[in-house]
C-alpha cells in the first residue's frame, strides 16, 4: 500500500463544485486525486486507477452511488478498496442503507472539507492496520 | 168366644134376705114396662145373691119364632144381644128346654175340646149350665104350653129357692108386659137395631173399640177382635200377639186418657196375630158419656202401616226429586255461568228465529231499557234485523247436523254508539231424530283483533321504514368510512409526500451549503493564499450564517423525521454520569466563549440506564447550549439525579440567565417559538430546540419540567425512565 500522503483518492460527485471543492482541498492536504461524475465513471476509474480510496456520493444521476458500491464490492479485483458514502439525506436508513451495500464509512454533506480529510486519513489508517 | 176381659163385678154370694127380693121387685115396679132393663136387673141380682157366675136371659119371639138374647150377666153385653135361636126345631136341646116343665141341665163338653153334639152354643159359651123355663102365672095352669122365655145360668152347683124364686118372678114379669103387648115389638125393634149396629161396626174395616175408664173392653167390632180377642183353641204364637196388642193398646189408651183427654190421632204399633207382621194404627179415641154404662172410650184404628209405608215411599221419591231438582238447577246454574261469564254473547234462537237464550254480554247488544233514549232503542233493532238476517240464512238453508255458518256483521253499541265489528258463528243444534231444536249463535267481538292488526300494521311500517332509515344511515355511514378512508389514504400520502419533500428540500439546501460552508473554510484555511484580516472577517461572517441556515435546515429535518416516525428509538445500556462530561467537552467552545463556569453534580447512586442515549445527549446539548446562550453572567450548573421509587433518571440544567415569565413557560416549547418573536430579536436559534427536546423526551417515555421567571433564571430539567419501553 502506498503512503498514505501519496494515497489515491477517488471522488465520485454529479454535483460539480462540490466534486471539484474536496478534490482541491484533497490536493491541498497533499492526496492525489481522480473524479468521476456518475457510477459508470467510478465503475471505470476504479477498475482502472485502483485508488486507495473512493469517497462515493450516493445520489448520482444514472447508475446510483449504492449499485455503484455493491458492484465494486462484489468484484475481486476491487473489493479490498474503502469506499467513504456521502449523501445530503439525513433521514435515519439513509447509513444503513449505504451500509447494506457495502460503504465501509458514512458522511453527511454538508460536510467540512477539513473534517472530509480526517475521515479520510482515519479510513486509511485502519485499513493499513487491517495489512 | 170369650173375651179376655170381661165384665165381671166380683161380688161375694149371699143369701138373699127379703129385703134384697123386695129390692128387686121395687126396681120391677120402676121399671115396669122395660123387659131389658128388668131382665138385667134379675140376672145381676142371681150374681150377687144366689152365687150365679154367669147368666143370660133368653125371650121368645112368638111371631118370628126365634129365641131370642135380651140380657146376660158376667158375659159379653152384645153376645147376648146377636144371640138368636130358631125354635122350630123342637129336637133341639133348647127349644126342648123352652118346652120342658121342669129346669134342664146341659153337660159340659168333652176334654178333647169339640162341642159335644147336641149342646147349643149359647151365649154362655161353651161348657155345663142350667136352663130354667119362665113361665107366667097363666102359663103354669097350662101344662105342655112353650115358656116364655129361658134363663140359663152357670155357677150354683143345684138350683136354690132364690133362683127358684127369682125364675117366678121374672117369668111373671115377663108375662106381664107381654100380656100388655109391648114386649115383642120392643124388643124385636132393639134387636134390629142392634143387629143393624153391629153389621155396621162390623162393615167398618177399621177397628172399633169400646172400653171403659179401667180400659176393659165393651164393644168391639170384627176386625177389632181379630187383633185383640183369642178364643182357647188359637195357637201359643196367636194369643201371646193379642195379649202383647191388648197391652199396647191398653198403654196407648190410658196415655190419650191421662196425657191427651181431647181426640187426638195417636199412632199405634200393633202385631198381626194371623202372620206377625207389624201394623201400624193410627188411634182416635173419643171419651163418651152414657148416664147407663158411664164413662167410655170409643176408639178406632185406622191401618196406616200402608199409607205409612206409601208416605215414605212418597217421601223418598220427593227427596229424590229434590235432589234430582237441585242438581239439575246446579247443573243450569252452572251452565248459566259458563254462559254469563263469557266475555262474547251468545244467544240461542228456537227453530222459528225467537231468542230462546241470551247471556249477558249478548244482553248488553240486543236489550235496552224501556226508559232508555230512543237512540238506543233503535240501535237495539237495528242490531236485531241484522242479528236476524243472518241467522235467517242458517235456518232456511237446508243442511246437515253441526253445520256451522260464519259472518260478519256490523253491529252497535247501543250505549256508546260505538260500532262493534263482529264475527258470528253459529251452530245447528238437531234432536236425535235430526229435528232442528236450536241454533246457538256465538258473536266474537273483533273490534280488539282490528286493532291489534291496525296496531300491527302500523308497527309494520314504523319497522319498514325504521330498517330503511337505518338501511340509509347505514349507507351513509359506509359511504362517509369510504371516504374518510380515502382522506385517511390521501392524508398519509400527503405526509409521506411532505416529509418527502422536505427531506428532498434538506437534501437540496444542503447540497449548495456544502459548497458554501466549503470554500468559505477554505479561503479561511488559506488554501487559496494567505487572507487579509478584513477579508477575513467577511468570510467568517459567512461561515457563521452558513452554519446557522445549516442548523436550521438539521432541526427541521428533525422534527420531520420524529413525525414521520423515521427516528426510532435505539436502546443501549450506558452510564448518564459518563454522558454529562461528553456533552460538555462538545460544547467546550461555547463555554470558553461564555467565559461562564459550567459546573457538574452526579450522582453516584444512578444504575445504568437503558434508553436512547443519542436523543438523551441530544436533549442535553440543546439545553445546555440554551442557557449559555441566554445566561450573560453567574454560572450554570448540570445536576444528575435518580429518584428510586419511580425508577427515573433526571438532568437538570440550572442558569442564571434572564428567565421566562410564567406565562411563556408553555410557548417556548412550541415549534418556532421563541419568548421574544419580533424580528429584529437579539437571540439566534431556529426556536426548534425545545420543540424537538419535548419530542424527544416523550418518545423516551420521559418529560421536560421548567422552572424559572424573569431576572432569576431557568432550570429544564429531562426526566425519564432508567428503563425506555421499546
Amino acid at each position: 500500500m502506498t503512503d498514505q500522503t501519496n494515497a489515491l483518492i477517488l471522488v465520485v460527485d454529479d454535483y460539480q463544485d462540490a466534486r471539484e471543492m474536496y478534490a482541491e482541498y484533497l490536493q491541498f492536504s497533499g492526496f492525489r486525486v481522480a473524479e468521476a461524475r456518475n457510477g459508470n465513471e467510478a465503475l471505470e476509474q476504479a477498475f482502472a486507477l485502483k485508488p486507495d480510496l473512493i469517497l462515493m456520493d450516493l445520489s448520482l444521476p444514472g447508475m446510483d452511488g449504492w449499485e455503484a458500491t455493491r458492484q465494486l464490492k462484489s468484484d475481486e479485483r476491487t473489493r479490498h478498496i474503502p469506499v467513504v458514502a456521502l449523501t445530503g439525506h439525513a433521514l435515519a436508513g439513509a447509513s444503513d442503507g449505504a451500509k447494506r451495500a457495502g460503504c465501509d464509512s458514512f458522511v453527511t454533506k454538508p460536510c467540512l472539507p477539513d473534517d472530509l480529510v480526517v475521515e479520510v486519513r482515519r479510513m486509511l489508517n485502519a485499513v493499513q492496520k487491517q495489512v | 168366644m170369650s173375651p179376655l176381659q170381661v165384665r165381671t163385678i166380683a161380688r161375694a154370694p149371699v143369701a138373699a134376705g127379703a129385703a134384697a127380693r123386695l129390692e128387686l121387685l121395687e126396681f120391677f115396679l120402676v121399671h115396669s114396662d122395660d123387659i131389658v132393663r128388668c131382665a138385667q136387673a134379675s140376672l145381676d141380682w142371681l150374681l150377687r145373691y144366689a152365687g150365679v157366675r154367669q147368666s143370660a136371659c133368653l125371650a121368645v119371639d112368638g111371631e118370628a119364632n126365634l129365641l131370642v138374647g135380651i140380657a146376660a150377666a158376667g158375659v159379653p153385653g152384645e153376645d147376648i144381644e146377636l144371640f138368636s135361636w130358631p125354635l122350630s126345631d123342637t129336637r133341639d136341646p133348647l127349644v126342648m128346654a123352652v118346652n120342658a116343665p121342669q129346669p134342664v141341665s146341659f153337660k159340659a163338653a168333652r176334654p178333647n175340646g169339640h162341642p159335644q153334639r147336641g149342646l147349643p152354643v149359647t151365649p154362655l159359651g161353651p161348657g155345663a149350665f142350667v136352663a130354667l123355663p119362665l113361665r107366667g102365672v097363666k102359663e103354669s095352669s097350662h101344662d105342655g104350653e112353650g115358656a116364655l122365655g129361658l134363663l140359663l145360668m152357670r155357677g150354683p152347683s143345684s138350683i136354690t129357692p132364690d133362683v127358684q124364686w127369682l125364675a117366678t118372678v121374672l117369668g111373671q114379669k115377663v108375662e106381664q108386659i107381654r100380656g100388655r103387648g109391648s114386649l115383642s115389638e120392643e124388643v124385636r125393634k132393639l134387636r134390629r137395631e142392634r143387629a143393624l149396629f153391629f153389621t155396621i161396626i162390623n162393615a167398618v174395616t177399621d177397628p172399633i173399640l169400646l172400653t171403659d175408664t179401667e180400659g176393659r173392653l165393651i164393644v168391639a167390632n170384627a176386625r177389632a177382635e181379630k187383633l185383640f180377642a183369642s178364643s182357647e183353641e188359637e195357637s201359643e204364637g196367636r194369643r201371646r200377639a193379642i195379649e202383647l196388642n191388648n197391652m199396647l193398646f191398653s198403654a196407648a189408651l190410658s196415655r190419650t186418657a191421662v196425657v191427651q183427654p181431647d181426640p187426638e190421632a195417636r199412632e199405634l204399633l200393633l202385631v198381626d196375630p194371623s202372620d206377625g207382621s207389624d201394623l201400624l194404627f193410627e188411634v182416635l179415641s173419643t171419651t163418651v158419656e152414657d148416664p147407663r154404662e158411664g164413662t167410655g172410650i170409643v176408639s178406632v184404628l185406622r191401618n196406616i202401616t200402608d199409607l205409612r209405608r206409601a208416605t215414605e215411599q212418597i217421601e223418598e221419591n220427593y227427596q229424590k226429586l229434590r235432589v234430582a231438582e237441585a242438581a239439575a238447577r246446579a247443573e243450569r246454574d252452572r251452565l248459566n255461568l259458563i254462559i254469563d261469564s263469557v266475555a262474547d254473547p251468545i244467544i240461542v234462537t228456537d227453530p222459528t228465529g225467537s231468542t230462546v237464550l241470551m247471556n249477558a254480554p249478548a244482553e248488553e247488544v240486543f236489550t235496552v231499557g224501556f226508559n232508555a233514549p230512543e237512540i238506543a232503542q233503535r240501535t237495539v233493532q237495528a242490531n236485531d234485523a241484522h242479528f236476524s238476517s243472518f241467522i235467517s240464512g242458517l235456518l232456511l238453508g237446508v243442511s246437515g247436523p253441526g253445520e256451522i255458518r260464519r259472518g260478519e256483521i256490523a253491529l252497535t253499541n247501543p250505549n256508546t254508539q260505538k260500532p262493534i265489528p263482529v264475527e258470528a258463528i253459529a251452530g245447528k243444534v238437531q234432536s236425535e231424530t235430526g229435528e232442528l231444536t236450536a241454533v246457538v249463535t256465538i258473536l266474537h267481538d273483533r273490534t280488539e283483533a282490528l286493532e291489534r292488526a291496525r296496531l300491527f300494521e302500523q308497527l309494520r311500517l314504523g319497522a319498514d321504514e325504521l330498517q330503511m332509515r337505518v338501511q340509509a344511515a347505514t349507507a351513509e355511514l359506509a359511504q362517509q368510512n369510504e371516504l374518510l378512508r380515502r382522506q385517511a389514504i390521501e392524508l398519509e400520502q400527503a405526509s409521506r409526500l411532505k416529509s418527502q419533500f422536505l427531506a428532498n428540500m434538506s437534501h437540496e439546501f444542503r447540497t449548495p451549503l456544502n459548497a458554501i460552508l466549503g470554500y468559505t473554510h477554505m479561503l479561511l484555511q488559506g488554501v487559496a493564499g494567505d487572507v487579509q484580516p478584513p477579508v477575513r472577517r467577511q468570510l467568517s461572517r459567512i461561515d457563521s450564517n452558513g452554519r446557522h441556515l445549516l442548523q436550521i435546515i438539521n432541526e427541521i429535518l428533525d422534527i420531520t423525521r420524529i413525525e414521520a416516525g423515521k427516528m426510532p428509538l435505539q436502546v443501549t445500556d450506558f452510564d448518564v454520569n459518563e454522558l454529562v462530561p461528553e456533552v460538555m467537552a462538545e460544547l467546550d467552545p461555547m463555554i470558553a466563549r461564555s467565559k461562564l463556569p459550567v459546573r457538574q453534580r452526579l450522582d453516584p447512586r444512578i444504575p445504568m440506564v437503558r434508553t436512547d442515549r443519542q436523543k438523551v445527549k441530544q436533549i442535553v446539548v440543546n439545553l445546555l447550549s440554551n442557557a449559555l446562550k441566554f445566561t450573560h453572567e453567574g454560572g450554570i450548573d448540570i445536576e444528575v439525579s435518580f429518584e428510586p421509587a419511580g425508577r427515573t433518571a433526571s438532568i437538570a440544567v440550572r442558569d442564571t440567565g434572564i428567565g421566562i415569565a410564567p406565562e411563556h413557560h408553555e410557548k417556548v416549547f412550541e415549534d418556532f417559538r421563541q419568548v421574544d418573536d419580533s424580528p429584529s430579536r437579539q437571540y439566534g436559534g431556529t426556536g426548534l430546540g425545545l420543540a424537538i427536546c419535548r419530542r424527544l423526551a416523550s418518545m423516551l417515555g420521559g418529560r421536560i419540567t421548567l422552572t424559572s421567571n424573569i431576572g432569576q433564571g431557568s432550570t429544564f430539567t429531562l426526566i425519564f425512565p432508567v428503563e425506555a419501553e421499546p
